[in-house]
């Protein structure tokens, strides 16, 4: 997650030359005495926990002696915010501090630019001070100017005879944010000592999501922003996403508590930001309780839109899958319409789904779709632009109910045909094989082969599929593939399959989660 | 009219000669944008759709006699470096399609934008249409799904679109069209806290257009653009009426502004804020998406009435 821990922030600061408070990391309440010792007394213990107000809820705790210290360690480490289970408590000398200082970096979306807020009045309650917060414009390239700094600390009850100092921390301190390029970095306090010196009291740093691919030193697994730790779906599809950059793909697992006395947990598969919303506000509004959050769009591939599909049927206890975007795609629509077939096909979908699947070639996309799962348990239902969110999510809720019974997603598993791993043909592409049983082959149908893989395959001369391009081209085909695998699907004769086995997926299903 | 865009501007797109760029180019050609010109390091003295394709934006720009825009179509990754050459090299609006591009990229960007007098719009922008005229980047997809979708612009009853989410503003033009209303320009900003253009800059321009007669927005929680539009309205500045459906209502509901920044911003950012902001200036909000439509003939009732 791109949420950096005060003393992971600390660290940065301190390597761009800003002072920081003598201080250790532990993680367990044994490491509290020690620490104390090398900080020689009195010191103050903080979990390392991404919430506001942490002093309030007991997350701040002063210590005089090695109990006191092993004692507020043992209960800090037993604590947890929202999903987040402390695991690291900062152990740091106790400073005296003169003065006080709020410092902040964020990102202005008027000014397009960072922007500092400062407050010289110290101590916590900023919010209620936001009208006294002096806001001075950082140039991305320029950094910013001293003398801005220096005329709001004229105006501040800060003695005169601090101010370089001050001036000298904060534009570390910025320098810090552009360095790792953060969207957000708060200082608050940093503070005067009764030596004069200034240290960064605290810390807050939150990374830019896009930049994280270029600040592999800061170790950040997920760059997401999650109220909990990355579950193992996730990960899975955050990996599935790093490895394939056609279109977009977001998945993230919600909050489910209390479900059970709704109308049912379902698998959503939203596309576009916006389109998403308005369409998990529309299945919402029907009583069910969506188990996730995801998104493919931006002209994503057949093979992104199946594996998302796959990544949310991982999911325990769903009862239907609802998919809906903007309604009005630019995207065409049959890329989709390939892959969540793919995906229904492969794991004999049991449960309802309905797909809103409007927008550009939007009735070939249905037609697909609807054709491909028409042998399938399921009822498999799509929809078009004039088709309104509402009304497909009370679509949703009739089959649901109509098929109410104690199957879940808990049944579903994925199956693959006998000949796959056998005596059929393969050729492998990227993240997995082409499988074709060649002896169920003729003429007419590698005719048609040839027409559905968009040229990718011919005729041996024998009747039987050959590659018609080179094996580099035919690896980066996996989409077109898809397509031609369910085209022999709907024409019942299903000799072809795209082998594309999900990193992790295996275990999850055999596992506990 | 229109704005931003319509066929009389010379467009060049940068990375032509990948993917997205070769069939952008050829989606943008068919609906009616000028085309003149592309470029691809490396890749000049090929051809794209029978378009030459150069090395470097100012070889474009001299082979034919300078470009209005520049699209953008290349890695995020790579998107400042692309952006930059573009405004160097004169272009005064460049459009940023990709998604993900580094919000330090992004704010360098605006630096050099606003040093040199130019524009951008985006990055993660869909696009903007002009229905009857002219596209830049990727909204609408083929020529004739946005035509059967789009009104061109009907004298009287014509609004311009402006949104936040990409899908939600081909949505917003589609079902304004079936309402029996015109749309002179469709204008996605794009979804990333740092853009080029946002609403009150586009709202300037539909406010300056003889051909749009109403705004129509789609926001979104977070960021302060629709309040700022929402001063321009009080100001004066924007007289045209508006109407918007703000999204993210549910979203609020949890959500805590875990920063000092984001609190001492105020009231700002939030639905109720912006809804109460737009509501003051005299806009009309719609609670349901679905209500847009029909909020936004009321507003020409209402005009003709009066």
């Amino acid at each position: 997650m791109a949420r950096l821990h005060e003393y992971q922030g600390k660290t940065l600061l301190k390597q761009h030359g800003v002072t920081i408070p003598a201080g250790t990391v532990i993680r367990k309440p044994e490491e509290a005495s020690d620490a104390l010792e090398t900080l020689g007394g009195r010191v103050v213990l903080k979990v390392q926990a991404w919430i506001t107000g942490r002093k309030a809820l007991g997350g701040v705790q002063f210590a005089e002696t090695a109990e006191e210290a092993e004692s507020a360690a043992s209960v800090m480490l037993g604590m947890q915010f929202g999903h987040f289970p402390v695991q690291e408590v900062l152990v740091e000398e106790c400073v005296p501090i003169a003065h006080e200082l709020f410092v902040s970096l964020t990102i202005d979306d008027a000014a397009r630019a960072p922007m500092l807020l400062l407050d010289c009045h110290g101590g916590s309650g900023i919010e209620d001070r936001a009208a006294d917060v002096a806001r001075l414009a950082i140039s991305v390239t320029d950094g910013i100017h001293p003398q801005a700094v220096r005329r709001v600390l004229l105006d501040s009850p800060i003695p005169e005879e601090h101010h370089p100092a001050v001036v000298d921390a904060i534009e570390k301190i910025i320098a810090t944010a552009r360095t790792v390029e953060a969207r957000s970095l708060e200082v608050n306090p940093l503070v005067i000592l009764e030596d004069g010196r200034v240290v960064a009291a605290d810390c807050r740093i939150t990374i830019d999501d896009y930049a994280v691919f270029r600040h592999p030193e800061l170790g950040i697994e997920i760059a997401r922003e999650l109220d909990h730790p990355a579950t193992m779906l996730e990960q899975i599809a955050y990996r599935v996403e790093q490895q394939d950059h056609r279109g977009t793909f977001y998945f993230a697992q919600l909050p489910i508590e209390g479900h059970e006395s709704g109308r049912g947990l379902i698998g959503f598969h939203g596309a576009g930001g916006g389109g998403s919303m308005m369409s998990m506000d529309a299945v919402s509004n029907e009583g069910f309780t969506l188990a996730n959050f995801c998104d493919t769009s931006g002209n994503p591939s057949a093979a992104k839109v199946y594996r998302a599909a796959r990544i949310i049927l991982e999911q325990k206890g769903l009862k239907g899958y609802f998919g809906s975007g903007s309604g009005v795609a630019s995207q065409e629509q049959f890329h989709s319409a390939y892959g969540l077939a793919k995906a229904f096909n492969e794991m004999k979908m049991t449960l309802p789904v309905v797909i809103r699947l409007g927008g550009n070639a939007e009735d070939r996309a249905v037609d697909i779709l609807e054709d491909a799962c028409r042998d399938l348990p399921a009822t498999v239902e799509g929809y078009r632009k004039d088709d309104t969110p509402a009304f497909c999510a009370d679509r949703f809720a009739t089959l649901v109910d109509e098929k109410a019974g104690p199957g879940t997603s808990d049944a579903l598993g994925r199956s693959v045909p006998g000949w796959v791993g056998g005596a059929a043909e393969a050729f492998p592409i990227e993240g997995g094989h082409v499988w074709i049983n060649t002896s169920e082959c003729d003429a007419d149908l590698t005719a048609k082969m040839a027409e559905w893989s968009g040229g990718l395959l011919e005729d041996d001369g024998n009747g039987v599929p050959t590659l018609a391009v080179t094996p580099e081209e035919a690896a980066k085909a996996d989409s077109e593939f898809i397509a031609c695998e369910i085209e022999c699907l709907r024409a019942g004769r299903p000799v072809l399959f795209v082998d594309l086995p999900i990193a992790g997926i295996d275990t999850v299903a055999e596992g506990s989660c | 009219m229109a704005i931003i865009i319509d066929e009389t501007k010379k467009v060049m797109i940068q990375g032509i000669t990948g993917r997205e760029g070769r069939a952008r180019t050829r989606l943008m050609r068919d609906f009616g944008t000028c085309v003149v010109g592309g470029c691809t390091p490396g890749k000049g003295g090929q051809d794209v759709e029978g378009i030459a394709v150069h090395d470097t934006v100012s070889e474009v720009v001299e082979a034919t006699g300078g470009v209005d825009v520049s699209v953008v179509f290349v890695p995020a990754r790579l998107v400042k470096a692309a952006a930059i050459e573009a405004i160097e090299a004169g272009v005064k609006l460049v459009m940023l399609v990709p998604d993900r591009v580094p919000l330090w990229d992004a704010m360098a960007i605006a630096e050099c934008a606003a040093a040199n007098d130019a524009e951008f719009i985006g990055p993660n922008t869909l696009g903007v249409i002009s229905p009857g005229r002219a596209v830049l980047g990727m909204i609408g997809g083929r020529a004739e799904s946005a035509r059967q979708w789009f009104n061109e612009p009907i004298p009287g009853r014509t609004v311009g679109v402006i949104s936040r989410s990409g899908g939600m503003s081909s949505s917003c033009g589609y079902y304004l069209s079936r309402a029996g209303l015109g749309i002179s320009t469709i204008c996605h900003v794009g979804g990333d806290s740092v853009l080029g253009l946002t609403f009150p800059e586009v709202a300037l321009k539909f406010q300056a257009d003889p051909e749009t007669d109403a705004i129509v927005l789609f926001g979104e929680i977070g960021g302060s653009m629709e309040e700022r539009l929402a001063d321009l309205m009080t100001s004066g500045e924007i007289t045209k009426p508006v109407v918007a459906y703000i999204g993210g209502k549910a979203a609020r509901e949890g959500t805590r502004f875990s920063h000092a920044g984001a609190i001492i911003e105020g009231d700002r950012g939030t639905h109720a804020g912006k809804v109460r902001a737009l509501q003051e200036a005299g806009a009309t909000v719609v609670d349901g998406f679905g209500d847009l439509p029909e909020a936004t003939l009321g507003v020409f009732e209402a005009a003709s009435q009066s």
